[in-house]
């Protein structure tokens, strides 16, 4: 019993993780129907300039909260532009080419970007130094740490910004209507190119921000690690319904609830034989079950366009 | 909405030589037609003659293959295609195309994306919900809920809200039963009345005919015939090819 809440805990705040950058893959998703593949790397370069801006200010005397403020900020524009100049050089010049160029040309900067974040900043893992005390709660018998919070709360708060974007403002209803008929949004006024460079960059800051997250949460950071978490993001985007905002939401959550319950009780069901570091395989399960069965995700509509 | 209702100010939109093509084929084989300012100008043909083709070259839903488009006396086919509303050109494409998981209101502002001033988009808000009474009862339903004949009348009203100079309406007949027809044709004539300068694509050739001023005969990909609208109407030819006499 203990350990189902541990896990439920512990699931939430990796879902929330998840939501984050999976918003991104969808977002882009939903309006030019690409899979940007190199989104998990722009996760990745956001903590790393994270970890570069919070180490510098705290060495320099500022309180690490405010440290980590800048942090997040100075994460957010890298990546924004990093998300802009992507479509920008990569993706734009394939605007019309078929749909495979794109994808390997995702993949390709994806590399790209792994690359250069190594020569940056080396291929030791680094220590993303604490931004808040880390004190630990207790909760019918399940421990959790003021981290955990802040996670999901700033998940939640962001979370809440994206939705009013996209619902209550215009750039946001250009986006949607530019999603659902891209031709047709053109005859309205609406600058396509303007509505995906929108994406590229808002999907971007969602992802500094969750790269922050993903720092703090395991104190450590890699010039690889967006690779796994790109690809665990993409599943849970896909899982919900790609191309799905509350989808995305939903299915980041559930992902981390899934992989979280698995780890756990890996050990338990097979007895012994497989370990909880054998959680990758639940995500990927998930992936493939998904893929088979419900391609369309939890959430996947099929479109009410009426003649 | 804009316009002043005075006919024979001259053309408003002079299209030469326009061709179309896909890949290797050509749809519109270098057309040479106008519109004038205030009038209503029928473009008939059978299916597949080229009408769609040249009004989606006109509103740059495809980039025309050559010819020029001169409109208010400036050429405009070099133009971005979401440049062209702000001049004041509005397209109520085939098949509506209304954006389905908007609510009717939405769709409506998204007419009005190119505009800024407030005020008009609330008269003309105004002004459409007094054309369609149905969109305001619907007005927080999706629009992909509504009946074939209903998204017609969003579709025009949602090009109305742009308050446009050039009303380009594609084959607004399609698929709707008589009785919806009617309505919209009724919607039409009144546009028309207030002083909108209208180029209308129909294969229901009587009826386009019959709101029309002047009308085009098109076939594969050429203007075959051209005259005021009530000779089209008579003319032995159309009635045979066109009119199923």
């Amino acid at each position: 019993m203990d350990i189902l809440f541990q896990q439920i805990i512990n699931g939430l705040v990796q879902g929330s993780i998840y939501a984050m950058v999976a918003l991104g893959y969808t977002m882009v998703y939903g309006i030019m129907g690409l899979i940007n593949f190199a989104h998990g790397e722009v996760v990745m370069i956001g903590t790393l300039v994270a970890i570069s801006i919070v180490t510098l200010l705290v060495q320099s005397g500022m309180p690490p909260a405010l440290a980590g403020a800048f942090g997040v900020a100075g994460a957010a524009l890298v990546c924004m532009a990093l998300g802009w100049s992507l479509e920008r050089i990569a993706y734009r010049p394939l605007r019309r080419a078929q749909r495979l160029a794109p994808l390997i040309t995702a993949i390709g900067m994806s590399i790209v970007l792994q690359n250069l974040a190594m020569m940056i900043w080396g291929r030791n893992y680094m220590t993303f130094p604490p931004l808040i005390e880390k004190t630990q709660y207790e909760f019918a018998g399940a421990a959790f740490t003021s981290v955990q919070v802040m996670i999901v709360v700033v998940a939640a708060l962001s979370m809440s910004g994206l939705l009013l974007l996209v619902y209550r403002t215009r750039l946001g209803m250009a986006m949607r209507a530019t999603a659902q008929n891209p031709a047709v949004a053109g005859l309205m006024g609406v600058n396509a190119n303007r509505i995906i460079s929108s994406a590229f960059v808002v999907g971007s800051a969602l992802g500094a921000i969750a790269g922050v997250m993903v720092g703090t949460y395991y104190e450590v950071a890699h010039y690889q690690m967006g690779f796994m978490l790109g690809l665990k993001a993409f599943t849970a985007a896909v899982l919900g319904g790609i191309g799905n905002f509350a989808g995305a939401m939903a299915g980041g959550v559930l992902l981390g609830l899934i992989e979280a319950l698995g780890a756990g009780y890996i050990g338990d069901l097979t007895g012994g034989f497989f370990g909880s570091h054998y959680q990758d395989i639940f995500a990927f399960a998930v992936l493939i079950l998904v893929l088979m069965f419900r391609p369309s995700g939890l959430f996947g509509e099929k479109t009410g366009d009426r003649a | 909405m804009s316009g002043n209702g005075n006919n024979g100010k001259g053309p408003l939109l002079i299209a030469e030589g326009l061709r179309v093509a896909y890949g290797g084929i050509q749809a519109v084989r270098g057309i040479t037609f106008h519109v004038d300012e205030g009038e209503t100008v029928a473009l008939i043909g059978a299916n597949g003659a080229g009408k769609t083709s040249t009004l989606r070259a006109l509103a740059r839903m495809l980039d025309p293959a050559g010819g020029s488009v001169r409109y208010q006396g400036r050429e405009i086919s070099a133009l971005p295609p979401h440049r062209l509303v702000h001049e004041g050109i509005a397209l109520v494409p085939e098949g509506r195309g209304v954006f389905p998981r908007l609510t009717i209101a939405e769709n409506l502002a998204m007419g009005a994306f190119s505009r800024s001033d407030k005020a008009g988009i609330a008269h003309d808000l105004d002004h459409v919900y007094g054309l369609f009474p149905r969109l305001r009862e619907r007005e927080k339903q999706l629009a992909g809920t509504l009946s074939g004949g209903e998204q017609q009348m969003l579709a025009i009203g949602r090009a109305l809200m742009s308050r446009p100079k050039l009303l380009l309406l594609d084959e607004p007949s399609m698929g709707l039963a008589p009785i919806m027809v009617q309505k919209i044709f009724e919607v039409i004539r009144t546009v028309a009345a207030e002083g909108m300068t209208i180029l209308l694509v129909e294969q229901n050739a009587k009826l386009a005919l019959e709101t029309a001023q002047r009308g085009y005969v098109m076939e594969s990909g050429g203007i075959t015939l051209t005259a005021e609208a009530a000779a089209l109407l008579h003319d032995p030819k159309v009635r045979e090819a066109y009119l199923g006499e």
